[in-house]
């Protein structure tokens, strides 16, 4: 028999970060609501909190990515088995998916993937600035229609609205969560 | 070709041969080609493309529908493209996903130039590496029985068979191209609405 933990399984304890982190609280509601059953992810800071609720959560299947591209076809061969999926990311991984986006317009499938953006706001790393200018671009260019979340209280909403996008309306989108909402990044711990 | 390797249209053929309830997602190239020869069915999903891709996309199909068989049958070169997601699958949890590699060690759709696993790089030990706990390398028809009924198990997987066959051409069978309509003919083998 397989020794591997079945995904979503193990409970998770609460972190600290949750606290300061209301947003994520807001989007597992809305993903949950639109009846969300699998969740891919490359583990980011920005979505940490998000990314343990996932796998907390009993009525979603949590799967760990090598590269952002292998989210994208999961994404399809779940629609084709009968699941909306999430697909969580960080904008440097947007480029990284430009071939497999193939996949979702020759199929108009469905696609909702969050993306927490890097290099656009109080940005302590140069090496992000390049791919999170290019994130808007590289969605266009493969036909996904990119939603930009600056404050907290649009979130509900453009996760919501994009979700029905998604599997309502056979549309491929991302959602790009601003740099300023998400906080800056502390690089040396106080 | 040699008497070790096996012909891949009759090794498909078999592998698919009253297949039940197995769902199946074929890899750009051949792979598409064999599984289409074998005999159409709705619950074939031939990708064109998204190379890389099709054993991942064959994991989201296995976590959607756990009670089903699902078969990723795929080449040695599209899988290369690929290789972090068979970690991915490794430890996915997916009880019902096979991936299937047919290994001639060639790039066959590009002109047949040797591929990674024909100068040496053995795919079936970066899978168990990996900790696929069922790991099969097919040379003989009775070996690929063996790995069909692998295959057809839900709560063993993923498993990663690997399919040694000959090199060459093969007359041409190629399946509909239309994403779309295989998308959704997919779909309704399932009991799912388009949308």
């Amino acid at each position: 028999m397989a020794t591997s933990p079945l995904s979503g399984s193990e409970p998770i304890e609460q972190t600290t970060e949750e606290v300061s982190s209301p947003w994520a609280g807001i989007i597992y509601d809305a993903l949950m609501a639109a009846d969300i059953r699998q969740c891919t992810y490359v583990p980011d800071a920005g979505h940490a909190v998000l990314i343990n609720k996932m796998r907390a959560s009993p009525n979603v299947k949590a799967t760990v990515l090598t590269t952002e591209e292998e989210g994208i076809a999961i994404a399809a061969g779940a629609w084709a088995g009968g699941d909306r999926s999430v697909l969580l990311m960080q904008s440097s991984g947007v480029g990284n998916c430009i071939n497999m986006l193939s996949l979702i317009a020759n199929c108009r499938m469905p696609l909702l993937t969050i993306v927490t953006m890097r290099g656009e706001w109080a940005e302590f790393n140069p090496w992000q600035s390049a791919m999170g200018r290019a994130t808007p671009e590289a969605f266009a260019i493969m036909g996904v229609q990119v939603v930009r979340v600056d404050s907290i209280d649009e979130l509900e909403d453009a996760i919501s609205s994009a979700a029905t996008m998604a599997f309502d309306s056979d549309q491929a989108i991302a959602v790009l969560l601003s740099q300023k909402m998400l906080g800056r990044k502390e690089w040396v711990k106080q | 070709m040699s008497d070790l390797e096996l012909d891949r249209r009759l090794a498909v053929a078999r592998l698919l041969g009253d297949r039940e309830s197995l769902l199946v997602v074929t890899g750009l190239g051949s792979t598409s080609y064999d599984a289409f020869a074998a005999g159409d069915h709705d619950a074939n999903f031939y990708l064109w493309g998204a190379m890389g891709g099709a054993a991942l996309f064959g994991l989201g199909t296995a976590l959607a529908k756990p009670d089903r068989p699902v078969a990723a049958i795929t080449g040695d070169g599209e899988q290369l493209m690929g290789l972090g997601g068979l970690a991915t699958i490794a430890v996915s949890g997916a009880r019902n996903l096979s991936v299937v590699v047919l290994d001639n060690g060639h790039f066959g759709e590009t002109g047949g130039q040797l591929s990674h696993s024909g100068m040496g790089v053995d795919l079936s030990n970066v899978a168990a590496a990996t900790g696929f706990p069922i790991v099969k390398v097919v040379r003989t028809m009775a070996e690929l029985d063996e790995a069909r009924a692998i295959i057809g198990q839900v709560d063993t997987g993923p498993h990663f068979i690997l399919v040694k066959i000959a090199n060459g051409p093969m007359p041409r069978a190629l399946p509909v191209r239309d994403g779309v309509f295989i998308k959704n003919r997919f779909r309704a083998h399932l009991g799912l609405a388009p949308n």
